[in-house]
């Protein structure tokens, strides 16, 4: 109840800054950007985080669903076309996720990444070179649908789906292989099966984040997803805490703000940017939050010590 | 009537052959010990019997409720649910994870609701997963670790762990039940806990148990048979009185010259 009082909150300020004005132009973009990092680090921290599946791949998937939904919004540009754009694209990247996952995640460990990262770059080298695509020269004025509603449903719609995922039996199957995956096997634990039930399901919300992006910015280039977008979404799943969901939402609101506020000092802003991620490494090497999580249920324990403390006094 | 029939079975490490031409046949309800010198090839033995490894050669059968299941080539996680669970000889818990949660992951093959259910907290999920914690309490009371649900694997200490490592594979609900040295590292007086353990688990659930161990007070006294195993090859089999003054195992365990010296 608190949880939905909260989102309804979060939904209802947004919106209203939106519709007076407060939220315009670039800060809009950033908010989209958030939305957008929050859904790729949550999915890739299943893989990575709670299967301790190491993928390097995670820009390929995105821009499948970047990529399947900018074409079906392009020919039916209503926003069925767009609903329809959004689940095909999470589709396709999850049977390409399905099917790239069943022979690579026999690998392990380095192999994986460098198997993962092989894949994003021949989705990538394909996107180049259809002709459906534009090849180089990239997809060009693909109708904008998404608004601050969509990109909100969206974006709790996947955090609820993947926490609740995890608290789960299957999610429990998924945690046992990275905690061991030898004693997985002999509890009863179909290993090969549940990595590659993470994989897809990680790989469909790729596909979303995909989608909503070939969506807001309405135009894409294979060039936007290659190595480095991988690694910016493993930066901030790494940055919030390997098996902590809260951890990446934090890390991707976290160094989207730090990244626009740099905006102000274009020539060393990388520089900047790269030694507050190294800083926050040396300082919190388990990631901004570790492997816990933030709950409500905190707060109201605190609450509730408070009043008992008192009670006593 | 036999509960695994374990036939010839062979592996070999690039020119060294771990178990060679190993046989052996567990009745059903009987407690079976299973000793041999550093390198015999116990624990290797183990590994081909959970489908760890896969035998060169060889065929393991196990009975259940009449119907014979063949083991061999099976994937570890078939072999589990054919009813066949193990404890591991250095600790194997899913250590940052509580105690509570350790149990409760070798329980998930009771679990029925499909991926749907897990991603919406349907009401299928919520039924079942009140029933897999109250099945993993009721089990861990079993061994006083009721109390210390809520606690990280990893902090239990050492003795508490190898029970732990019990709990969980009697959480596969197996009907056979591997257990690879369970008392090493432990002191007497947590041995002396441990035999009465596996003893009342035994009865409470019906259980068929191998066990490999080192300490031969544990195993004289709590087996009804032993295999000695040596090189990989099974060099006797018997009762504790017949295994204690046969002249194999006693120049397997203290060297071939022994009446020379």
């Amino acid at each position: 109840m608190k949880k939905l009082i909260g989102l309804g909150l979060t939904y209802a300020i947004v919106q209203i800054l939106i519709m007076t004005n407060a939220i315009t132009g670039y800060l809009q973009a950033t908010l989209v950007t958030i939305c957008i990092n929050i859904i790729l680090a949550v999915s890739l921290n299943l893989i990575t985080g709670f299967t301790g599946q190491f993928s390097l791949g995670h820009a390929g998937f995105m821009s499948i669903g970047a990529y399947v939904c900018a074409l079906i919004t392009m020919r039916v540009p209503t926003v069925y076309g767009f609903i329809l754009g959004v689940l095909l694209g999470a589709l396709a990247a999850a049977l390409v996720g399905c099917l790239v996952g069943l022979p690579t995640l026999r690998l392990r460990g380095d192999y994986l990444a460098i198997a993962t990262l092989g894949m994003s770059e021949i989705i990538r080298i394909i996107f180049l070179n259809m002709e459906i695509t534009n090849g180089a020269a990239g997809l060009n004025g693909i109708p904008q649908f998404v608004n601050w509603t969509w990109l909100f449903t969206f974006t709790v719609g996947t955090v609820l789906v993947i926490s609740n995922f995890i608290k789960s039996a299957h999610g429990r199957a998924c945690i046992s292989i990275r905690e061991d995956e030898i004693a997985a096997e002999a509890m009863g634990i179909n290993t090969i099966k549940y990595k590659v039930v993470s994989f897809t399901i990680g790989a469909f919300c790729a596909g979303i984040a995909g989608a909503l992006y070939a969506s807001y910015f309405y135009f894409l280039k294979p060039d936007l997803f290659g190595f480095l977008k991988s690694v910016d979404v493993l930066v901030i799943v790494v940055l919030g805490g390997l098996g902590s969901i809260s951890g990446s939402i934090l890390a991707a609101i976290l160094l989207a703000l730090i990244s626009s506020y740099l905006q102000s000092f274009p020539e060393i802003r990388m520089i900047l940017y790269s030694l507050t991620l190294i800083a926050i490494m040396i300082f919190r090497p388990q990631g901004l939050m570790g492997s816990k999580e933030i709950s409500l249920s905190v707060f109201s324990k605190w609450a509730s010590g408070l009043k008992s403390k008192r009670g006593r006094v | 009537m036999s509960i695994l029939k374990v036939n010839k079975i062979t592996k070999s490490f690039g020119g060294l052959t771990a178990v060679s031409k190993a046989s052996l046949e567990l009745e059903k309800g009987e407690l079976l010990g299973l000793i041999g010198p550093n390198g015999a090839g116990k624990t290797t033995l183990f590994n081909l019997l959970t489908g760890i490894y896969v035998p060169d050669s060889g065929a393991i059968n196990l009975f259940r409720e009449g119907e014979e299941v063949a083991l061999h080539g099976l994937r570890p996680h078939n072999i589990c649910k054919a009813g066949l669970a193990r404890t591991f000889q250095n600790i194997r818990l899913f250590k940052d994870l509580t105690v509570l949660e350790n149990v409760r992951i070798a329980m998930n093959k009771n679990i029925k609701y499909g991926f749907i259910p897990s991603f919406f907290h349907l009401p299928s999920y919520r039924w079942e997963e009140k029933q897999s914690i109250d099945d993993s309490i009721e089990l861990l009371k079993i061994f006083n670790l009721d109390d210390k649900k809520d606690e990280l694997a990893k902090n239990l200490p050492y003795g508490e762990q190898r029970h732990l490592e019990i709990a969980r594979a009697l959480a596969t609900n197996p009907k056979l039940l591997l257990l690879d040295e369970p008392a090493a590292g432990m002191n007497p007086a947590e041995t002396e806990n441990l035999t009465k353990i596996i003893g009342e688990i035994r009865e409470e659930f019906d259980l068929t148990i191998l066990l490999i161990e080192h300490d031969m007070s544990l195993v004289m006294k709590i087996c009804e048979r032993i295999y000695v195993l040596d090189h990989g090859m099974v060099i006797a089999n018997g009762t504790p009185e017949e295994i204690r003054s046969n002249k194999r195992v006693i120049e397997a365990y203290l060297g071939e010259d022994i009446n020379d010296a």
